[in-house]
């Protein structure tokens, strides 16, 4: 109960900042963990800092924090707040950083709960704050179960069960070892099922990964070098579809200019400005530029020139996009042949901007690169929320520990410790941790007795 | 006649109970039904198994008796789940029924300050809710200061076999027909339980040549950390392995309805262990399983009989006859005696505190089937933990508490008082979280210690104890200060090891995993006996793993020292569930931590518990 914990301290999608508030004794070191300077450790209590949240080497956000050391706080433990720019995605995955580095998800009122039994708050509102906490904690009890829609508690269940299964032939084995008729599970025996189980989970954590790029949008950059035909092919993204494009200004830095419905799958166009005013972009293509770019998308679309030679900034490009998911549009396809493309490179569509064609090839392979063809919008199994998420890479990290114990050839009993926790690690995601569960397991699965 | 300490019952938990309180120094009185009964084996022939045979290690660390019996009167031991790691290894023996009831007895019997005396209690002397002693069955009132209910199924017994059921224990016994009315009385919340047992064999009549051989350990295996082995590994005697047939099950399917509890009888009300069911059972929820496993175990050198472990069975006898015959090996088998059922009553065992003192009378304590167990280790265990607070409460002391990450013994008494029984309690290893930590072979590192302080463990072995802690040191600081070089590679290669690049600690290459201390050997001389180089083998290769069940543990110690006052009154706590509630009123938990172990009470509701404990007690948060 003294354990470090994050949440999401503002509304979400609302406002044009978001506040994520940390609180616990590690607060300072776990946020420290993630920003870019890294000197939180080292400023003045009660100050703000101006810093980048970062996943690896990857910058998330752009942010204000304010840092504040125990006992002159809320909650009269050490507190960090880190203001960001609001946007639901953004926000979230702040989150998620924090509870992958060692904070708990605040159960709702939580806060509050701290500052009441760190004698913060007046006693006399106390009673106030047992409603205050009993409310939301009835309606995250029924929010929880809402968010996890049937059909990816499902799964998680089927995952636990075939678990469960591995976990009570074992504890068979230890509690009944003269019973000779019951199969004896070794590491052989679990290395196949564990790898089903890795196949599942991974499915799960992809399947949530592009459901929520379904749900909450494809960030796509359109890069290209001048006059290759970067604004047709967004005119012609827009009018085939009649999208709706508004120049919103976006929750996130990176500005909005605007969202392509294609079928239901949301592609939000980013930086479009400089594709816009092309009168403005005088100079030529630059790397730097591009970079900056295609860190930002989720989704690149690189324009080519089909009646001109490739350059060798393009090919630069092209090996900064490896990584990422792309799509390498010729344009002018209607224009004789001129590109001569190296070798290794994949994810080619041909299109004619100005006849309109290859459009609809276009769309059907951002499906296949989503995976996304097969799926019905509302038939989307994932887990939405990054507790879950988060829950969700840890039970799968377990694994690794799983096969480490494995390779070791360590004893059958030490390698269950990992597969007990990843299976414990599952039930908090659909709320089931109960010990006893296992023993009744045991006891419907295999005939034993005196 | 006055005594400090009362024991009712002579089983397994009475006399560790007893033992306990007289060694401590308490005027002690044994009252049991009979005395030829003492430490009686009503039921299987073994001591020890999976988790149990741990429990007896941790009932002779603190200094009880159960283990050097044990190995005094074993007729085959073994160490079960060898081919797994460290943590589930546990030591199973044939007890002998004839020796260790009289090894027991002989012991009572040249203990100081202990009297035997045979008799039934009927009631309680009770004063304001405190209790002053026993009444026996003649009336006689015998005083004192604290009593231990160790009654075994003898509450109000019934066996029932077939359409019959009859009012007595074990062999014929008489039981006592009013002690759990009285209880009821006083205010205890009394279930009834149901236990069985299968037939006795004569071992004559068997044909071995159907059967397979299961025999002993080759190598000498004891209980008890201070009594060397004495028995010639030869003279084991083995056990043996048989299956059910079609025909077996035919004959069970045919007359199911002549069984007690399928019918025979229609007042059985008692609930029987979920695992250990009678063969019957077995057929019908296990109806696609072709056969089942039985045991054949020898019950004494002394007579004839033959334990038939798997085969228990409330069918009437004619069909039991025909059942046994259908067995391979026992065609012609002469059935010694019937299998039964037995109902009984016990006390739902929330009703008790972490010492075993009841919550409804003071200086009450009750231990073993009472308390909803089952198995000799179970009770004998209780028993101990029950002499020993009984005495340390007379003495005016804190009583004994095991936690769950110290003893199987803490697992048990916290499963018990916290979330009370449904059926016959039996450990398994899968109730600890930490079975890890709760290992075979470090029974007297996690206990002895605590053996000495309650005054059960005398200088003596309290010396040898330390001496072997300071020898696990000297080899764990050896083997970290003695280093090897690249220099060594020619036999690390030849050991099938990756070759060095630096030069590392013999502590570091132990934990490949394909080194083991005969390699350690081969670069110093490990002069240590072998349960020293045992505790720093498992200490070094699984250092990963136990690191990692101690960070957990510690969660929960955490938890466990937050504790809630006794007086606390939760039907002011408005906010609470109502199920959460009822739950807490029943079971009125010490600490938080045993507080989110009671099933039904979930965090939300411990977040309210704490917060109205901040109001209502000023509580700091870092108190609680």
């Amino acid at each position: 109960m003294n354990d470090t914990i994050a949440a999401i301290s503002t509304a979400m999608g609302v406002g044009a900042i978001s506040i994520i508030r940390v609180s616990g004794e590690n607060s300072i070191e776990i946020v420290n963990k993630i920003t870019k300077r890294k000197i939180l450790d080292k400023v003045d209590s009660h100050t703000i800092t101006y810093d980048h949240i970062m996943d690896g080497e990857k910058i998330i956000d752009e942010v204000l924090i304010s840092v504040m050391k125990s006992p002159k706080t809320f909650t009269v433990e050490d507190v960090v707040e880190i203001n960001a720019h609001g946007g639901i995605t953004t926000t979230n995955k702040i989150l998620k950083t924090l509870l992958n580095n060692g904070c708990r998800l605040a159960e709702p009122g939580e806060f509050t709960k701290r500052a009441f039994l760190n004698g913060r708050i007046d006693l006399t509102q106390a009673e106030g704050i047992i409603d205050l906490i009993n409310a939301k904690t009835e309606k995250s009890r029924k929010l929880a179960i809402n968010q996890l829609d049937g059909k990816v508690s499902n799964l998680i269940k089927d995952l636990r069960n075939d678990i469960i299964q591995i976990l009570a032939n074992i504890e068979v084995n230890i509690d009944y070892p003269e019973y000779e008729d019951i199969e004896e599970m070794t590491n052989e025996k679990i290395k196949p099922m564990l790898n089903n189980v890795k196949n599942k989970m991974k499915k799960i954590l992809n399947e949530s990964e592009n459901g929520k790029l379904l749900k909450e949008g494809i960030k796509t950059s359109i890069i290209g070098k001048p006059n290759v035909g970067k604004s047709s092919l967004l005119n012609r993204l827009l009018n085939e579809d009649k999208a709706i494009v508004t120049d919103i200004e976006g929750t996130t830095r990176d500005i909005v200019e605007g969202s392509i419905v294609l079928d239901g799958i949301i592609l939000n166009m980013i930086d479009t400005a400089g594709i816009r005013d092309t009168k403005d972009v005088v100079e030529s293509i630059g790397v730097k530029k591009s970079i900056e770019l295609i860190n930002k998308s989720d989704l690149v679309l690189f324009v080519l020139n089909n009646n001109d030679i490739i350059t060798d900034k393009e090919l630069e490009i092209l090996e900064l996009l490896k990584d990422k998911n792309y799509i390498l549009v010729i344009n002018k396809c209607d224009l004789e042949s001129k590109l001569e493309l190296p070798k290794d490179v994949k994810n080619i569509i041909r299109i004619s901007a100005l006849e309109d064609k290859g459009i609809d090839e276009l769309k059907n392979f951002i499906k296949k690169i989503y995976n996304l063809e097969n799926i019905e919008t509302e038939d989307l199994t994932y887990l939405s929320n990054a507790r879950s998420i988060s829950l969700l890479e840890k039970a799968y990290g377990c694994i690794e520990e799983i096969e480490k114990g494995l390779d070791n050839n360590m004893p059958i009993d030490m390698v269950e410790i990992d597969i007990k926790n990843m299976w414990s690690i599952l039930g908090e995601i659909i709320g089931e941790t109960y010990q006893d569960e296992l023993i009744n397991q045991l006891f419907s699965q295999f005939c034993l007795g005196k | 006649m006055k005594y400090e300490i009362i024991v009712v019952g002579g089983g397994h938990a009475g006399c560790e109970a007893c033992l306990a309180a007289a060694r401590k120094g308490h005027k002690t009185l044994l009252v049991t039904g009979n005395i030829k009964n003492i430490a009686d084996m009503p039921c299987n022939p073994s001591i020890g198994g999976s988790a149990k045979g741990i429990v007896v290690r941790e009932i002779d660390a603190l200094g009880g008796e159960m283990g050097i019996n044990a190995d005094k009167s074993q007729i085959q031991i073994k160490m079960l789940n060898c081919a797994k790691g460290p943590a589930v290894q546990a030591l199973r023996a044939q007890g002998d029924k004839v020796t260790y009831p009289k090894e027991m007895l002989k012991t009572l019997r040249s203990q100081d300050n202990l009297d035997i005396k045979e008799s039934l209690v009927e009631d309680l002397i009770v004063v304001d809710k405190k209790v002053k002693g026993v009444i026996l069955e003649d009336g006689e009132k015998i005083e004192s200061d604290a009593v231990i209910l160790t009654t075994g199924t003898y509450l109000k017994a019934d066996i029932m076999v077939g359409d019959s059921r009859r009012r007595e224990g074990p062999h014929g016994e008489r039981p006592s027909n009013f002690l759990s009315d009285k209880l009821k009385e006083y205010g205890f919340k009394i279930i009834r339980l149901k236990t069985g047992t299968p037939q006795r064999i004569d071992k004559n009549s068997i044909d071995y040549s159907k059967t397979k051989e299961e025999l002993g350990d080759s190598v000498h295996r004891a209980f008890s950390f201070d009594r060397k082995p004495d028995y010639k590994i030869e003279d084991q005697v083995p056990c043996y392995l048989i299956y059910t047939t079609e025909e077996t099950h035919k004959i069970i399917r045919e007359n199911l309805n002549k069984s007690s509890m399928y019918g025979g009888l229609d007042d059985v009300t008692g609930v029987g262990p979920r695992y250990c069911p009678s063969i019957e059972d077995k057929i019908v929820r296990f109806s696609d399983k072709e056969r089942h496993q039985l045991f054949l175990e020898p019950e004494s050198k002394y007579y004839d009989d033959i334990y038939l472990q798997g085969f228990s069975t409330s069918m009437p006898h004619d069909i039991q006859e025909k059942m046994v015959h259908s067995l391979p090996g026992l065609e012609n088998a002469k059935i010694l005696k019937y299998a039964y059922a037995i109902e009984y009553d016990a006390i739902y065992p929330t009703q008790l505190k972490q010492s075993l003192e009841t919550k409804v009378l003071e200086n009450l304590f009750t231990a073993g089937q009472i308390n909803g167990t089952s198995g000799y280790e179970e009770a004998a265990c209780q028993g101990l933990i029950a002499g020993i607070n009984a005495s340390l409460k007379l003495e005016g002391k804190e009583p004994l508490i095991l936690k769950r990450n110290e003893a199987y013994i803490g697992v048990l008494i916290d499963d018990l008082i916290t979330k009370g029984v449904r059926d016959p309690y039996r450990l398994l290893t899968s109730r600890a979280e930490y079975r890890l930590l709760l290992r075979h072979d470090n029974a007297d590192i996690r206990l002895r210690e605590k053996g000495y302080e309650v005054g059960l463990i005398n200088e003596e072995r309290h010396n040898k104890f330390l001496d072997k802690l300071s020898k696990i040191d000297e080899l764990t600081k050896l083997l970290k200060e003695s280093r090897i070089t690249p220099k060594q590679n020619e036999y690390i290669v030849s050991i099938n090891s990756t070759p060095l690049k630096d030069g590392i600690s013999l502590y570091e290459l132990l934990k490949r995993p394909e080194i083991n201390m005969d390699h350690i050997n081969h670069f110093i001389d490990l002069d240590f006996d072998d349960e020293i180089k045992e505790q720093v083998y498992i200490n070094i290769k699984y250092e990963g793993y136990i690191v990692k069940a101690n960070k957990e543990a510690e969660k929960m110690v955490n938890l466990d020292n937050k504790m809630i006052p006794n007086d606390i009154d939760y039907d002011k706590i408005h906010n609470l569930a109502s199920e959460a509630k009822q739950k807490l009123k029943e079971v009125m938990p010490t600490s938080i931590g045993q507080a989110l172990r009671i099933s039904g009470v979930n965090p939300a509701d411990i977040s309210i518990l704490m917060i109205y404990l901040k109001k209502e007690y000023h509580y700091d948060r870092r108190n609680i």
